[in-house]
């Protein structure tokens, strides 16, 4: 009776789990979490190829061992990305979790990784709450937190002496801390704050009212194919040239093959640009140019950093996995070649780095693309850092 | 203040036109042959992207209107040959899934052959500029163009149904499907041409929303639900539905999105104004839904 | 009647999720325990569904609401510091049972694809509150500080509690179930489903009795959505969405509609499809879209009705 038991669950284990052999030291296990299906899954695809070309530029090897990721595909819901990271954490037994591009996917995954005692490597979402009261020594990014980049629009705003903005995002929790993000630094008027439906696909409406209000400047937050429509029709009602547009997260190297020429003139910070000067970064742009045939964006450049940061980790405790509290110690130095050249960790994990002006132009070739104007912020430091209680 | 109004009347309509497109396929499909029809955007999404890439093939953007618009009719009548002929007979439980399962696999098809990344599309330069419709208020001249053209295929849907056999037929299989067959219609063929038709102007829909909204997988459902609205507020399988339907909830969200909030703050403070303008002005077009079924479950104009 | 095939497999099925946790514990992968864990949460979303799906012919194409409701109720309390898991439960089944009551209300008087429609039509309102309540996360949602606490019962920090707990609510609902179709209200909702001015023309208000069916599904529902929200640790609108209401909807139908076990085994094999498709290909929707359109095309009864409901002849 004992061994048809024992049997039946072996044949469970093989015919249900499709069994991995117990990890072995020497292979270090990622499990890499973004949106690849669905209409996210254009953001997905960058982060995935960017780790791709990491892997290639590390030989296939990741702190000199043996490395398997694992991808998932979280279909831009919490409880799903919650469901993979469980997977990855109790199956795979990953040593690293990475990835996540929304915020409250990271808000649900996050916590359960560090909780199992593992590494999570944020490579897009910066939600407040994990860079102050819920910081922790196992959680890393190599983004951002969200607000810094639309205060770095608020400050260069503010600097440019421009007043009477009319603002406007989606109605959700981010494009609220988008515009409150934006008036920490921006202290001119604002004329009018408009939250949209989130999806909405026409704005004919609201810009109609912009018109009507005649401010001096409109900033928006669109991501993704909210900004592919908002701009084309914003330029098509012929204000571009009437209220000049600055935005954050709206055009970028996944928007702009829709927008080319649309999306000339406008204005957007951000702490990355292709035309980056350093030599990691000309190396990421070229070799990823060449491997997969398209401009990557800020969340490859991202994804590409956080397998650099974890080689640098690993490599740093000599392939000791189990070595946590040196791996914290390496990561916190951020020793490895940046595509956004060097920068340091905050308190909080959160990188402190330089905030630009981009403004989208025509290039020497004739096709359209981001160029830097100016640094907005050196070195800045997130809103949050100061809640956190981490002392290092 | 008045000419914004009249600016937003605009806006509307021009939505409600949108709309109406979308509808009056879906709604001759149900009231024809008793099918619900969630892959209605699909043919919608098609359309656009063969526009698109027609426009860019061709270089000319007439001569992609025509070819999309033959095309998407081709694949609507293939659509409806292969997958939907059988789901006919279903009830409504089937068809609400099987034509859900087809959407899926019609997204994923398109980001297998395109790539997930939105397509670029753009207006040509002799659409692209404003006209004076009164002192003080410039329209888009391409918005201007679809509320036209909007017009023109009401009138012909109007003509077609009252007017002539095939709308004869429409009418007729509408009330007493049985008895259209029996009288020797070649019913199959109908049904045939009907969805085509539908799929036609669906993807007439789709090719005018392509130079204004983003062209990429998945786009079809964003428009379909609102579509579903206008149709359930009208009756279903009513074309005098459809096209009261589509103005109501064109009117209604847009003119909710722009002065819902101004009209609020008179009433509420402005932060509160601020939270509830929008929260409202999303759920308005629902609300209105189901006010109007609470009175007449049938809709506006019930069919039967 | 009891050795049917079908009551077989309902057995089998039942010990096989019995043994789960055991069976994890053995071949040391505890993430079973959570997979399945999900997965009998959704078969009691789904359950919920069927019972005024396939008895009472009633499309709820909105059943995502109270499943966003149970997640609320147990997600806005712990955020105001009540971690009590009767209170929060409770609230969820109460809650959910009057939002089933007021839509209800107004839905019931329509029927066919009116029903459908504006059944979503109430739940696209539900989301789009969710989404602008930013004290509660609007959109983002937030996370569940701690799991629903009872004390002195259990913890559902203990994955294998909280498993079995599961497992105990759906086993209780599907008594339940067979308890109602058997009963003179089951017959009633069954008898307007087939034939409504019959069942009116002998005395019966049938509008009440799909009421508080719909009521009750509601209620049920609320307490799978405050399970979900305990097992993601995390309450988002998206809980809401109406492709949520489609894929409930789809496990019923792949399942078997107008049967108790149908929705179980349907939750099972579609969360299970989809974690090997998506683990397995990018485009993983591809082959579930039209294996949705065979299955609705060739497998009429859902995956049950491949397995015989009578004994066979001479078994």
């Amino acid at each position: 009776m004992r061994t048809t038991i024992r049997a039946s669950l072996i044949f469970l284990h093989t015919a249900l789990m499709a069994v991995s052999p117990a990890a072995a030291a020497e292979t270090v296990k990622i499990g890499f979490i973004t949106s690849l299906s669905g209409p996210a899954g254009i953001i997905g695809k960058h982060m995935k190829d960017s780790v791709e070309l990491a892997l290639d530029h590390l030989g296939r090897k990741v702190g000199g061992l043996d490395v398997e990721i694992i991808y998932g595909d979280d279909q831009r819901k919490p409880d799903v990305g919650k469901q993979l990271a469980d997977e990855m954490l109790k199956k795979h037994r990953v040593h690293f979790v990475s990835g996540i591009i929304w915020s409250n996917v990271m808000l649900a995954v996050a916590p359960t990784v560090t909780q199992a005692g593992t590494f999570m490597i944020g490579t897009n979402a910066g939600p407040h709450e994990l860079a102050g009261k819920m910081c922790n020594e196992l959680f890393f990014t190599t983004s951002w937190q969200n607000d810094q980049t639309p205060e770095a629009m608020g400050k260069y705003m503010q600097d440019q002496g421009i007043r009477d903005v009319y603002a406007m995002a989606p109605n959700y929790a981010a494009g609220k801390d988008m515009i409150s993000g934006f008036k920490r630094y921006f202290k001119g008027r604002v004329v009018d704050e408009v939250y949209t439906k989130l999806g909405q696909q026409d704005y004919q409406a609201e810009i109609s009212q912009i018109r009507a209000a005649h401010p001096k400047a409109v900033f928006v937050f669109y991501p993704g194919d909210m900004g592919i429509q908002f701009v084309k029709q914003y330029v098509q009602a012929g204000l571009r040239e009437q209220i000049p547009l600055y935005s954050v997260y709206t055009i970028d190297e996944v928007t702009l093959p829709a927008l080319k020429e649309v999306a000339v003139g406008i204005f957007e910070t951000r702490y990355w640009s292709p035309d980056l000067k350093n030599e990691a970064n000309q190396k990421y742009i070229g070799d990823f140019r060449k491997k997969f045939g398209y401009t990557p964006s800020f969340y490859g450049t991202q994804s590409y950093d956080g397998i650099l940061l974890i080689d640098s980790a690993v490599r740093a405790v000599k392939g000791d996995l189990s070595n946590r509290k040196g791996m914290i110690a390496a990561m916190r130095k951020a020793d490895y070649k940046s595509t956004r050249g060097t920068y340091t960790y905050n308190v909080n994990h959160f990188p402190i780095q330089n905030f630009y002006l981009l403004k989208t132009v025509k290039g020497a070739g004739g096709e359209v693309e981001m160029q830097i104007q100016k640094t907005v912020f050196e070195n800045h430091k997130d809103a949050y850092y100061q809640d956190c209680g981490m002392k290092w | 203040m008045i000419l914004l109004v009249l600016e937003q009347t605009l806006n509307g309509l021009q939505y409600g036109v949108m709309l109406l497109l979308m509808a009056a396929g879906l709604t001759l499909v149900f009231g024809i042959m008793n099918l619900v029809n969630l892959a209605h955007g699909s043919l919608y999404m098609v359309g656009a992207y063969l526009a698109t890439g027609f426009y860019q093939w061709t270089g000319s953007f007439l001569a992609s209107v025509a070819l999309a618009l033959a095309a998407t009719l081709v694949v609507g009548i293939v659509v409806e040959v292969v997958a939907l002929r059988t789901l006919y007979e279903r009830d409504h439980l089937d068809q609400v899934l099987a034509t859900f399962g087809l959407i899926l696999f019609f997204n994923e098809l398109i980001a297998i052959v395109w790539g997930r990344a939105a397509l670029y599309s753009s207006l040509p330069g002799w659409l692209s500029g404003h006209m004076q419709v009164l002192p003080g208020v410039r329209y888009p001249v391409y918005r201007a163009l679809v509320i036209l053209v909007g017009l023109v295929v009401a009138a012909l849907l109007y003509l077609m149904v009252t007017r002539t056999r095939l709308g004869m037929l429409i009418r007729a299989g509408a009330s007493n499907r049985t008895m259209v067959a029996a009288l020797g219609v070649n019913i199959r063929l109908l049904y045939t041409v009907v969805f085509g038709v539908g799929a036609a102007l669906a993807g007439l829909a789709g090719l005018i929303a392509g130079p204004i909204y983003a062209v990429q997988p998945g786009m079809g459902e964003q428009i379909l639900i609102q579509v579903f609205v206008v149709i359930v507020i009208g009756g279903i399988g009513s074309i005098r539905g459809a096209v009261v339907g589509a103005v109501i909830v064109g009117m209604v969200d847009t003119l909710g999105r722009a002065f819902l909030k101004p009209v609020l703050s008179i009433v509420l403070s402005p932060s509160a104004a601020d939270t509830a303008g929008p929260a409202l002005a999303s759920m308005l077009i629902y609300m209105l839904m189901a006010a109007v079924l609470a009175v007449r479950p049938q809709g506006l104009f019930p069919v039967r | 009647m009891a050795r049917s095939p079908r009551a077989l497999t309902l057995a089998a099925g039942v010990l096989m999720l019995a043994l789960v946790p055991v069976a994890a514990e053995l071949l040391d992968q505890p993430f079973y325990v959570d997979l399945f864990r999900r997965i009998m949460i959704f078969a009691i979303a789904a359950l919920s569904l069927d019972l005024i799906l396939g008895y009472g012919g009633m499309v709820s194409f909105g059943h995502a609401a109270y499943l966003g409701i149970g997640a609320y109720a147990v997600g806005v309390l712990t955020h105001h510091g009540i971690a009590n898991g009767y209170l929060q439960w409770s609230l969820a089944i109460l809650g959910s049972a009057l939002v089933a009551l007021a839509i209800g209300a107004v839905s019931i008087r329509t029927s066919g694809v009116y029903f459908i429609m504006i059944t979503l039509a109430f739940t696209q309102m539900l989301y789009y509150l969710g989404i602008s309540i930013e004290e509660y996360g609007g959109d983002d949602g937030m996370r569940l500080a701690v799991r629903s606490q009872f004390p002195g019962l259990l913890d559902l920090r203990n994955a294998t509690a909280f498993y079995y707990l599961v497992l105990g609510i759906l086993l209780l609902f599907l008594l339940l179930g067979q308890r109602l179709v058997d009963a003179r209200f089951g017959m009633v909702i069954r008898a307007a489903r087939s034939n409504e001015p019959r069942a009116r023309a002998i005395g019966f208000s049938p509008y009440r009795y799909k009421l508080t069916a719909f009521v009750i599904s509601g209620a049920m529902c609320g307490l799978a959505g405050a399970l979900l929200v305990n097992q993601t640790e995390y309450l988002t609108p998206e809980f809401m969405h109406w492709t949520r209401s489609g894929e409930i909807m789809f496990m019923v139908i792949l399942g078997g509609i107008g049967t108790l076990m149908g929705p179980v085994l349907g939750a099972a094999v579609f969360l299970l499809l989809e974690d090997v498709l998506s683990a397995w290909t990018v485009h993983w929707q591809i082959i579930l879209g039209p294996f949705l359109v065979l299955v609705v095309l060739f497998a009429k009864k859902g995956l049950i009705g491949l397995v015989p409901d009578e004994a066979a002849p001479g078994g």
